[in-house]
């Protein structure tokens, strides 16, 4: 028989915002565990928590990026259960008012088309600390509790674990792009609680789902998904059934292992935060945060086409970098009359080139976007040759700086003189009979060997174009 | 004087003349806490080189010309408010050796006003309770009569003022445990406005409803105390924003003359003791004499507070007491072998039972299945007692009630845990609207026991309140 998987995920985003998400501790990875703690975040008597309000606005951002409706009201609950890494026993979470509803993120399946994979909601809470376990002990750091952690619950729109990555991988470019999260897989900033379950194709009714919680890396959930629909599948070809419960995925046996089944399921007792009043937004605040949200890479792809005429393998490479688009941009506007597919060229040659042999990326580097556009079009105007462009650029990559400065300065402006060149020309061809009479045998590369002669007697300067005109014309003439 | 007939304002005026300086006043504390605590039990710490240290450089500010109305005070403070350095047990052995890191907001603003916090005074563990025997610690008396409790949960801190060894406490109020305990000791307990005083620092019992308030041997003390509590903390969301009363100006010239006070007749129903409504009616009396005009009320929605708070405040409680949990301060047991068995056993030996059977209660109502049953509906009803209040505020300015249905038991009277609730039976319908609501002495019966009367206001009416209290004060002079 043929079975249909079905797929959704509840995925947890960490904030970068400065502070955490109910007090004034730092975020900060690498610290000593529990420096960076407080009453507040240890869960101390007495002490209270105080919205982040940079969190909020995240949240809302992110879910203007997805499309999602923004209700004037928003409220957070309770969500009781005792758990060491829990500093009050109880998570400050959004029940029944989460500060998005709705929305979702197209997703390109194998064969190109589009689908569109919808949101049920996107909800704000603090996460718990981090559990370390030693041979014979564990630690609690509470430096991680408390940062502010966005929940992206979705809907099981998601029908095979290629779905599901290209589903996270949509949402990380976008959340990376409005700048709301590092999205960094490795450092847990990204973690998600996968739901799946099997039918029988011709059924309409869901089977029985299984959870998988906590999964950090993209590898690491695709291997889970096909590994559960494979276990759930054989299940049922052998005439078992699915026992709703949580699993675990273990990615050293490369297996899912069942952790709670649904009788052990927690019961959370959510009910209204009496600590925080609810979240109100004007129509003011609401606009101001989405006159900040960024374009998205989607329609400032399609955008870059036809504003600076590139093809879309060009747009879709720097669009999908917000970084990297935004530099493009001030680049290709700061160098007009220069084509936007030659400041292209160069960006995507040369520019992304040294970005990649640094190992940083494109807003650390020296390089201004203005002194690209200032090479390129020093270039354009025949100032200066693509030999001295090309060894200009690394310069400015590390050192920064101005081009025509340093052109002005090194006396490196291209030689366009005719009359200069041409007795460069003699000159070489009076010292190398050999290449003549070899050209004049009908050895016609030779006439390279001439222009190579005389870019290197002008130091690179020359006009290579002229320079190649003027040596055919000598040598036709002898 | 002698030290137990100081109030706040008349230490402060004889301090304020040199005629005692602040170390001499505390010394004077100490001395008078050592000779009269052993009865009375109010106090359960005093950092008595803190007190002193404290006091030497409040005199030190006045003598560099500081004029703060509290300089040089000592307040006593209920043992669930954070003091740096100082315990914070909540009376309760789940906190036994615990040390509070950080200071709450009402301690930061009264040492910054110059105040002496040193003393730590007994309450019902985690404030639940009505008489202070749920104190895991000692027994409090009630100074009229030793065989009395003095109320609860604040039964320290009322204890502490009338025995005459504090000058002035800090109590939280619930449902009643500012008010109750100042009516069975005979002094000043005021409950401000829910959101006037930051709970920033205030271990919680219910978060909705806690709210502290001072406890004093005049309704002028109250207001010295209040002015330097009340305004807006950027640690406490809950707090109003709205501007602080000067209470001092509201207090000049008080009267009771014109002013619209309410009888809500569900207040008035026999199972009060004859001589606590005797008691209340002879203050009716003298406020009609004064010059208010006496209106009948009704409070539709009263009889339904009582289940109400104790769906609210258990549930409340039973989120706000999960973190006892043995893991990172308080009570650990020795005997757990894996978390489970951290958790339970730390808070079976932690909490004592009044607090477990209220975890127990509040974790049911929230269960999966109940909660629309008994939060859900408690929530809808909390509205409509609310409104009850908006609508007689529509045609009296303050209420005036009973504020127990009888005088200060006996130690041990009260076995049965629905006689000891029925106890806040008048003053939980104002914690859970929110209102301000102070307890006055009125008089004391024929063996000797306080009774104190209630006036309830309007929201935010905090500082008016607080001058038809002193107005009636005067009445009985």
């Amino acid at each position: 028989m043929k079975y249909i998987a079905t797929i959704g995920l509840e995925t947890h985003v960490q904030l970068k915002t400065r502070t955490k998400m109910f007090c004034s501790c730092l975020l900060r990875t690498g610290d000593e565990p529990n420096t960076n703690v407080c009453p507040v975040c240890m869960g101390y008597p007495g002490a209270l928590p105080v919205m982040n309000r940079q969190a909020v606005k995240f949240t809302v951002m992110a879910g203007m990026a997805l499309g999602c409706d923004i209700p004037r009201r928003s409220a957070f609950d309770r969500k009781n259960y005792f758990y060491p890494d829990m500093a009050k026993d109880y998570q400050i979470s959004q029940n029944g008012a989460p500060l998005c509803i709705g929305g979702g993120v197209e997703i390109a399946l194998p064969d190109g088309s589009p689908k569109f994979v919808r949101i049920n909601h996107i909800h704000l809470e603090e996460d718990a600390a981090k559990i370390n376990h030693y041979a014979r002990h564990s630690g609690i750091d509470f430096n991680r509790g408390g940062t502010p952690l966005m929940e992206i619950v979705g809907e099981p729109d998601l029908s095979s674990a290629d779905e599901t990555i290209a589903y996270l991988e949509a949402l990380k470019e976008l959340l990376v792009y409005v700048g709301v999260s590092d999205c960094n897989l490795e450092e847990g900033n990204m973690r998600s609680d996968v739901n799946i379950s099997v039918r029988p194709e011709g059924q309409s009714a869901l089977g029985t789902k299984v959870e998988i919680k906590n999964m950090n890396t993209f590898k690491g959930i695709h291997a889970a998904i096909e590994y559960e629909v494979a276990r759930q599948i054989d299940l049922l070809n052998h005439g078992g059934a699915v026992v709703q419960e949580t699993r675990r995925w273990d990615g050293e046996l490369g297996e899912t292992q069942s952790m709670r089944g649904k009788e052990n399921a927690h019961d959370y007792r959510y009910f209204p935060e009496p600590d925080l009043v609810p979240v109100e937004l004007d129509e003011e605040t609401i606009a101001e945060w989405r006159a900040e949200v960024p374009e998205l890479p989607r329609a400032r792809r399609a955008r870059m086409m036809s504003e600076y005429g590139l093809p879309e393998y060009d747009a879709g490479v720097i669009a999908a970098d917000k970084a990297c688009a935004d530099f493009f941009e001030k680049a290709a506007r700061a160098a007009a009359p220069v084509p936007g597919k030659t400041v292209s060229n160069w960006f995507m040659t040369e520019v992304l080139r040294l970005v990649g042999e640094g190992g940083g990326d494109i807003s650390s580097c020296a390089l201004a976007p203005e002194a690209l556009a200032e090479l390129l079009r020093l270039l354009d105007a025949g100032t200066i040759n693509g030999p001295t462009a090309k060894e200009l650029l690394p310069e400015l990559f590390e050192k920064g700086g101005m081009p025509k400065a340093i052109v002005d300065a090194r006396g490196l402006g291209q030689v366009s003189d005719a009359s200069a060149l041409q007795s460069l020309v003699d000159a070489a061809v009076a010292a190398n009979p050999k290449s003549v009479a070899d050209f004049k045998a009908g050895k016609k590369a030779a006439a390279g060997f001439f222009v190579g002669q005389v870019m290197k007697a002008s130091k690179g300067k020359a006009d290579p174009k002229l320079v190649g005109r003027l040596v055919a014309e000598t040598l036709s003439k002898l | 004087m002698e030290f137990k007939d100081w109030t706040v304002a008349s230490a402060a005026e004889a301090m304020r003349k040199g005629e005692i300086s602040s170390v001499e006043l505390v010394r004077a504390l100490v001395a008078e806490k050592n000779a009269r605590d052993g009865d009375i039990q109010a106090y359960l710490t005093f950092d008595e080189d803190g007190a002193i240290a404290a006091a030497s450089e409040a005199d030190s500010r006045r003598a560099a010309g500081d004029t703060s109305p509290l300089l040089g005070i000592p307040v006593a403070v209920k043992d669930l408010i954070n003091v740096r350095g100082q315990p914070c047990t909540c009376a309760s052995k789940i906190l036994e050796g615990y040390v509070s890191p950080y200071d709450a907001t009402v301690i930061a603003r009264l040492k910054a006003a110059g105040a002496v916090c040193a003393g730590r005074v007994n309450m019902d563990e985690f404030a639940m309770g009505s008489s202070t025997e749920n104190s895991a610690f000692k027994t409090t008396r009630n100074p009229h009569d030793l065989s009395r409790v003095p109320g609860g949960s604040s039964g320290g801190s009322a204890a502490a003022v009338a025995g005459g060894e504090a000058v002035c406490a800090l109590g939280t109020d619930t449902g009643g445990s500012i008010r109750q305990p100042a009516s069975f000791c005979g002094i000043v307990g005021f409950k401000p406005t829910y959101g006037r005083v930051s709970r920033y620092g205030v271990t919680a019992f219910a978060s909705s409803l806690d709210q502290v308030g001072p406890m004093t041997k005049t309704v002028e003390d109250s207001a010295l105390l209040a002015q330097a509590l009340f305004g807006a903390d950027p640690h406490d969301g809950t707090t109003a924003l709205n501007p602080v009363p000067d209470f001092a100006s509201a207090l000049r010239g008080a009267s009771l003359k014109g002013l619209r006070i309410g009888l809500p007749r569900e207040y008035f129903v026999p199972g009060t003791a004859p001589e606590v409504t005797e008691i209340v009616k002879a203050a009716i009396g003298k406020c009609a004499d004064a010059g208010a005009e006496i209106v009948d009320v009704s409070l539709p929605h009263t009889e339904y507070a009582m289940a109400v708070y104790y769906i609210v405040a258990p549930a409340e409680a039973s989120a706000n007491l999960a973190r006892f949990d043995g893991v990172r301060y308080g009570h650990r047991s020795a005997k757990s072998d894996d978390v489970m068995s951290l958790y339970c056993r730390s808070r079976a030996e932690g909490f004592g039972q009044e607090v477990k059977r209220r975890i127990i209660l509040g974790t049911y109502v929230l269960s999966s299945g109940y909660y629309d049953a008994y939060y859900g509906r408690a929530q809808r009803v909390r509205t409509l007692i609310r409104r009850d209040f908006d609508s007689a505020f529509g045609k009296v300015d303050f209420l005036l009630t009973p504020v127990a249905p009888t005088p200060a038991f006996k130690v041990g009277e009260l076995q049965d845990p629905l006689s000891m609730y029925l106890n806040d039976l008048f003053t939980i319908p104002a914690s859970l609207a929110g209102l301000p609501a102070i307890s006055v002495p009125a008089g004391a019966t024929a063996a000797g026991l306080p009774v104190g009367v209630q006036f309830i206001a309007p929201s935010f009416a905090d500082a008016p309140l607080l001058a038809c209290a002193r107005a009636f004060e005067d009445t009985l002079a």
